[in-house]
């Protein structure tokens, strides 16, 4: 059982924070690093990796700092974003020689066995070069399973794999999880990580946002306010009648532009709200002419985490 | 410390495996053959000239940087040497099994083609040929050593050592004559001039050559090696 610890974690370049006072643990079983592009997942991994110092605080594994310490790697496997470049290997000889490097008694056995987890004996034999994305990845997963770690970390593993080898791939980490690994992977994509982790952490610029399993993630994502825009033959009279509603948290007069204006209305209950808008209206004597909703992005749910 | 023997076996591969090993067995093999024409068109001994402005000061640095740079440089540039370090192997192992597979290299297509040329040119002088041969072995290990810290340092690696092979050693070094201080080529060349006195002696004395060439070659491994612990994968955000 390994455990990686990340205590009050800083780290900068330059007058640029890329991630900011961080504390997890990370233990046995499969956790999801979830956040948006450029949120710093990557440069958490490479901190829990033993590619980045940090500029405060420490990560350990075990207790162990793992900055400029090879030992751990005797624990660790580490499958990064970065492509494999080693195009002029076969994937069989790459994975040979990362069991070799590792000091394995029986490479070539290891080799076999990581090769058969990820379903890549018979393509083995081919170069490198002539894989496909999904391919590369389930390579690249082998190189790190070679060893048999106790943890695994995983740079955004499902990007660009077809959707067939990514249900492989989760049914791969999860039954990592099962067996008492500590998996960690990073992903964008709430969902993909739904579908594969207990437990989420979430960090948005730099800034850890949320931690916890994802029942209640997704509670906290889904119960946010929701904004929409409604636009109405009269704006300010559908705005008063609204804001009489229980499902209803904010309203405010756009200004009106080329005789259209509307109403930014905050939203706290989705169901309620789009049962009572219609007769909330026709009650007023308000014709409705538009209605948007104007924040469905991923990048609004992770802000309105942080700012929780 | 000791060699680490798939990081030999990669480097090997990374080294003759792409076209770069072509271009640097090309290097050598221009030296022999301009060594073989000049032969055959004049008299022994005419056109000897040709070892030192030729194999020595071009070829030998050249090959010393094109075999230190595509043992490393490519696998820094793109991240992927992460797959290589990510193990429990001191990473001055890597750097200097690394060293010893491009230093092999500069050795076989640096040092040994400017005996060769020298045979050829002039068959009765092998103790001429040999000194080149010995201060091109000394200078080709500290070249690979420094190109090989270069490659570590930057991404820029190979305009950094043609910067100081062509603009430093080459021009300034001709025009200059202090630059010899600082010049791994004039250290090479005092060490043959030891060897054989029909090699002209820059003037830095035989002890100064080859405690500096020592020192260079040892900092730059040292160096490469502190750069590897240091690695920093950065992320694509």
């Amino acid at each position: 059982m390994a455990t990686i610890s990340l205590d009050a974690v800083s780290r900068w370049y330059g007058n640029v924070v890329a991630v900011n006072g961080i504390t997890m643990t990370i233990g046995p079983g499969v956790t999801g690093l979830l956040g948006p592009n450029g949120a710093g997942k990557s440069t958490l991994i490479a901190l829990m990796s033993g590619f980045l110092s940090p500029s405060a605080g420490s990560v350990t594994l075990d207790g162990t700092p793992i900055w400029r310490n090879t030992e751990v790697y005797r624990t660790i496997g580490l499958v990064p974003e970065r492509e494999i470049s080693f195009g002029y290997l076969t994937g069989h000889q790459f994975v040979i020689a990362n069991a070799e490097l590792h000091g394995l008694p029986d490479p070539g056995a290891a080799a076999q066995r990581a090769l058969e987890i990820v379903d890549m004996v018979e393509p083995a034999a081919r170069r490198i070069g002539t894989y496909s994305k999904g391919m590369r990845q389930r390579v690249k997963l082998a190189s790190a399973l070679v060893h048999d770690p106790g943890v695994l970390l995983l740079d955004e593993p499902f990007n660009g794999v077809d959707p067939r080898q990514r249900l492989h791939l989760m049914a791969l980490l999860q039954r990592f999880g099962a067996e008492g690994r500590t998996v960690l992977f990073s992903s964008h994509i709430l969902e993909e990580v739904e579908q594969v982790a207990r437990q989420i952490e979430v960090v948005v610029s730099g800034r850890h946002a949320a931690s916890g399993d994802f029942g209640e993630i997704r509670r906290l994502m889904t119960d946010r306010p929701v904004q929409y825009v409604v636009v109405s033959s009269d704006d300010r009279r559908l705005a008063s009648a609204l804001i009489a509603e229980p499902s209803v948290v904010a309203v405010s007069l756009r200004p009106v532009v080329a005789g259209r204006g509307g109403v930014d209305v905050s939203v706290s209950d989705l169901g309620g709200f789009a049962h009572r808008l219609p007769r909330v209206s026709h009650d007023a004597g308000v014709r409705l002419i538009e209605l948007s909703p104007t924040d469905e992005s991923l990048e609004s749910v992770f802000a309105y985490l942080v700012g929780r | 410390m000791t060699l680490n023997a798939t990081i030999l076996r990669l480097s090997a591969q990374a080294l003759l495996g792409r076209r770069r090993g072509l271009v640097l067995a090309l290097i050598p093999a221009v030296v022999v053959a301009l060594a073989i024409v000049v032969r055959a068109l004049t008299e022994s001994g005419t056109g000897y000239e040709i070892v030192n402005a030729v194999g020595f000061t071009l070829a030998l640095p050249l090959v010393a940087l094109l075999a230190a740079s595509a043992v490393l440089g490519p696998e820094v540039d793109d991240g992927s040497i992460v797959y290589l370090i990510a193990k429990p192997v001191p990473r001055r192992v890597v750097a200097l099994s690394k060293y010893a597979v491009a230093w092999l290299a500069t050795m076989a297509l640096g040092a040994v083609p400017l005996f060769l040329a020298g045979l050829i040119l002039q068959a009765d002088a092998p103790s001429k040929a040999l000194a080149w041969a010995v201060g091109g072995a000394v200078a080709g290990t500290t070249y690979a050593a420094l190109f090989l810290a270069l490659a570590a340092l930057t991404r820029h690696a190979v305009v950094a050592g043609l910067l100081f092979v062509l603009l430093w050693e080459g021009l300034l070094g001709g025009l200059l004559s202090g630059i010899k201080w600082l010049a791994i080529g004039a250290w090479g060349r005092e060490i043959a001039s030891a060897v054989s006195s029909a090699v002209d002696d820059p003037g830095t004395g035989l002890t100064y050559a080859v405690l500096a060439s020592l020192v260079v070659t040892a900092f730059s491994l040292w160096f490469a090696g502190d750069r590897l612990r240091s690695f920093t994968l950065r992320g694509d955000e």
